[in-house]
């Protein structure tokens, strides 16, 4: 039967193990980062778009890389699914698209401010996900199915 | 109660109950927003009530955790509390910078970083204040007559929740590493170093409430806390799958936090089985009843529901849906929430000499908040489960898809209807116990 003194030396020692597998990689993710993330892109647009999203707490509505709070849209892909200049209007007067539906807090950007929050969707769509956010796997068969009751 | 300087901890409690009405009021308003009941958008839009909901649940929780201490260290070392007036003076100092910090998020003030919103001004003033705290609980343990596994195990994970505060303080200009690091903040405090305190609370409980020997209690307590750091650090790297980390993060995060669920396994058996045993020695009964919940609520909110969308495969459909709030509800309910109402409902009669356990409010309350909860957890999971498949799976618009879950936000709010009731009846059963006094001293063993 497991003595006190064992016990203790599984957690102690797990724990020692363990922490320093993870320190390692820590570090290996710390090396491969700046590629993974084109860390030679981040510019002044970026870091500035960057500073906004973070000061106005985006995250607290939206998420980006799937982090945050999922009251609004994902928006790492952003820019496959609109224009640049539909989020320039949008962000302008974001009540006026989607009248008596979901609300966003209409901030009061300058239009360098908007260049910078494009700039920094750009740089966030480029990093290397491991795949995410997926192809919606059924999309195309809902469009198949569409197309063949329309015909029917 | 052994000490008079276990009376301080009663300003933490009390503290923990008023947070948690006001935690509560700001779900409320996330719920009906969700139902497409903005009202109150101009003022209180939903990234402000979010933040709020869940930092006010991280400041009382803290407040619990800290009121713990200060309860169970002198009992655990034998001796007095080393500063009953720093004790207060780090209470107050606890409730201003929190207060600050909530009133803050309402005019803009915060940090975007999810969970860790408080202003950066803020962040040194928590690090003194949690300064001020280890001091004196270390001192007690320090200079203490004994030194009990339990007592030790919980100043640890307390130290060791102080320390990994800090990293969430560094910045970078790179998004994902700043990512990377707020994650050793918040998931090795709620997968890791919180388990600590949960598992000593825990420890302390059934040694008080089966009487069963503390030898055997904390041998498996060892056990618990190993499991805990064998998946939970690594099982860090599901937070990493699709943030810009390394691939091998798939499979290391997949492996580790899919065994995850084993130490909160072992903590809801080893509070069921100790129960049984010894649980008739105790005559309060409700406060075993929250320890033994946390342990069975834990597993099933922590570990099973943690599970369920933790592998790579499933979470990259998942991520960033409500599966994520259906996990998160249960998990700080089970974990922690229902551990620090425990220990209230256990120190709250040995504080005020009086006997306000029995009867049946408690027990209305007890059962109303849990069934509030696993309705509160079937609504988003319905809401979840649906958003999966229509956003993500067909890929039918985000708005779209939201404005035909609002009927599931109906049945969430008026789940946390219930939960709401049975926590005001706890709330009014700890307002009629009144105030902590020395006539208390061994008078209720």
């Amino acid at each position: 039967m497991l003595s006190k003194s064992q016990a203790r030396l599984f957690f102690l020692g797990g724990t020692i193990l363990f922490s320093l597998i993870f320190l390692w990689l820590t570090l290996d993710t710390i090396r491969q980062t700046p590629a993974r993330t084109h860390m030679a892109a981040m510019d002044e647009q970026v870091l500035l778009g960057r500073k906004l999203w973070d000061e106005n707490n985006c995250m607290g509505c939206h998420t980006i890389l799937g982090e945050g709070a999922y009251y609004a849209p994902e928006l790492t892909n952003v820019l496959d699914r609109k224009h640049p200049e539909w989020i320039r209007a949008f962000i302008r007067n974001p009540q006026a698209f989607y009248p008596g539906r979901r609300k966003m807090v209409a901030y009061d950007f300058t239009d360098e401010e908007i260049d910078g929050l494009i700039a920094w969707f750009r740089w966030v769509q480029g990093i290397d996900t491991n795949g995410f956010p997926k192809d919606p796997p059924l999309r195309e068969w809902i469009k198949d199915s569409g197309q063949a009751s329309v015909k029917e | 109660m052994k000490y008079k300087s276990q009376k301080v901890a009663y300003l933490f409690f009390a503290t923990c109950m008023a947070l948690f009405v006001l935690q509560l009021v700001y779900g409320f308003i996330m719920g009906f927003a969700r139902m497409g009941l903005d009202g109150l958008h101009d003022w209180i839009p939903f990234n402000v009530a979010r933040a709020t909901h869940t930092n006010l649940l991280v400041v009382w929780l803290l407040a619990g955790f800290m009121g713990a201490a200060y309860y169970i260290l002198p009992e655990e070392a034998e001796r007095e509390l080393y500063s009953v007036k720093l004790a207060v003076i780090q209470w107050g100092s606890l409730v201003l910078v929190s207060l600050v910090a909530l009133v803050g998020f309402h005019f803009n003030w915060w940090e975007g970083r999810k969970f860790l919103e408080i202003p950066r001004p803020l962040d040194y003033l928590v690090v003194v204040n949690v300064l001020a705290f280890i001091f004196n609980i270390g001192v007690t343990v320090w200079r203490g007559r004994r030194f009990t596994t339990t007592g030790l195990v919980l100043f640890g994970g307390l130290l060791s929740a102080a320390l990994l505060y800090l990293p969430g303080m560094w910045t970078f200009q790179n998004h994902v590493f700043d990512s990377y690091f707020r994650w050793w903040v918040v998931h090795l405090w709620v997968e890791g170093v919180w388990e600590l305190i949960m598992g000593s609370i825990l420890a302390y409980l059934l040694i008080k409430l089966t009487g069963i020997d503390r030898e055997v209690i904390e041998k498996w307590l060892y056990v618990i806390v190993g499991l805990t750091f064998l998946s939970g650090i690594l099982g860090t790297g599901h937070h990493y799958y699709y943030m810009g980390a390394p691939e091998y993060w798939l499979w290391v995060g997949g492996l580790f936090s899919a065994l995850e669920p084993l130490a909160f396994l072992a903590m809801a058996l080893w509070a069921v089985f100790l129960a049984n045993k010894g649980g008739r020695k105790h005559p309060n009964r409700i406060a075993l009843s929250w320890a033994v919940g946390t342990g069975i609520m834990s597993f099933v909110g922590a570990g099973f529901l943690g599970f369920a969308h933790t592998l790579p495969q499933v979470n990259i459909y998942t991520h960033g849906t409500l599966i994520v709030g259906m996990h998160g509800h249960m998990a700080f309910w089970g974990a922690y929430a229902m551990l620090v109402l425990a220990l209230i409902a256990y120190a709250m009669p040995q504080m005020t000499g009086r006997n306000l356990f029995t009867g049946r409010i408690p027990v209305i309350a007890f059962w109303t908040a849990n069934i509030g909860m696993v309705a509160m957890t079937a609504a988003f999971a319905v809401a979840g489960v649906a958003q999966v498949y229509l956003e993500r799976m067909l890929g039918i618009d985000f708005l779209v898809v939201q404005e035909n879950l609002e009927v599931h936000f109906l049945g969430l709010v008026l789940a946390a209807c219930l939960f709401t009731t049975g926590i005001l009846l706890y709330i009014w059963n700890f307002t009629r116990y009144g105030l902590p006094r020395d006539e208390a001293l061994e008078a209720v063993r």
